[in-house]
């Protein structure tokens, strides 16, 4: 076969993952979210007198308990995404069971941000 | 997975040939505590879902009885895993700014932000039991 690429040119831009800088870039991009995010959403939601479930309601349904939640709840699972996903990299080489559970990380984190952002709506609105 | 390896060249020292050091720790405390924010963060994105659909009753034993406690000190351990996460994610923005790599300086840090952590769990904790 003739292949006049030289082995830097098939590796470039290629992280272990194949996804270059972008899975980098992001986890970044989402942790710094959250450092702004997740302290106001924990001590708000420890204020709201949660677990009872007529406050924690009123909370979710307060516009800005609705607010900030779907916010953390967005950028959090963005970031716990791409965080397990690199856990998985790192520690699973089995090529089908790694495909398993990226493909089970993604399914899950995507899913449950949708059907929490769904239920917050339900809840706010 | 040992028994499988045919990569003749030199493996990159691993946890067993590490003596263990502040940095150490805290590197693999800051994996643990994200995998930890991870299952937390989900049980409690389904307690919100379960609270949308009326269905909070099911998990109502949680929080009764002696599994009051376990769920209490399972909060607790959450409230500290975000603690701790939040801050050393914090020092991962500044190792990305190329600063903070000096060993003593380092180790230090990651014995104040382990301690750190205490902090804002026991304020929040406390003022709940208030």
């Amino acid at each position: 076969m003739t292949d006049y690429r030289t082995p830097a040119a098939k590796v470039r831009g290629l992280g272990a993952s194949g996804h270059a800088s972008k899975h980098w870039i992001s986890h970044r991009v989402t942790a710094i979210a959250l450092f702004f995010l997740a302290p106001v959403f924990v001590y708000m939601l420890a204020m709201s007198g949660a677990p009872d479930p007529a406050a924690a309601r009123a909370f979710f349904a307060s516009p800005m308990g609705a607010i900030i939640t779907l916010l953390t709840l967005t950028a959090g699972l963005a970031h716990m995404r791409s965080g397990m996903l690199e856990v998985i990299e790192d520690y699973i080489h089995k090529p089908f069971t790694k495909t398993v559970l990226v493909l089970a990380n993604s399914f899950f984190t995507i899913g449950l941000w949708l059907v929490t952002a769904f239920a917050l709506l339900k809840l706010a609105l | 997975m040992a028994s499988d390896w045919s990569d003749p060249r030199p493996m990159s020292p691993h946890l067993q040939v590490w003596r263990w050091h502040a940095t150490m720790a805290s590197s693999i405390l800051h994996r643990a505590t994200g995998i930890a924010n991870y299952f937390g963060a989900a049980a409690i994105a389904i307690w919100v879902i379960l609270l949308a659909f009326g269905a909070e009753g099911s998990i109502a034993f949680l929080f009764e009885g002696p599994m009051a406690w376990v769920t209490r000190f399972a909060l607790i351990g959450l409230t500290y895993a975000i603690s701790y996460h939040w801050l050393n994610g914090l020092r991962h923005l500044v190792w990305d700014f190329g600063k903070g790599y000096d060993p003593k300086g380092s180790n230090l840090r990651s014995i104040l932000i382990m301690i750190g952590a205490v902090i804002p769990t026991a304020l929040l904790w406390l003022n709940l039991g208030a």
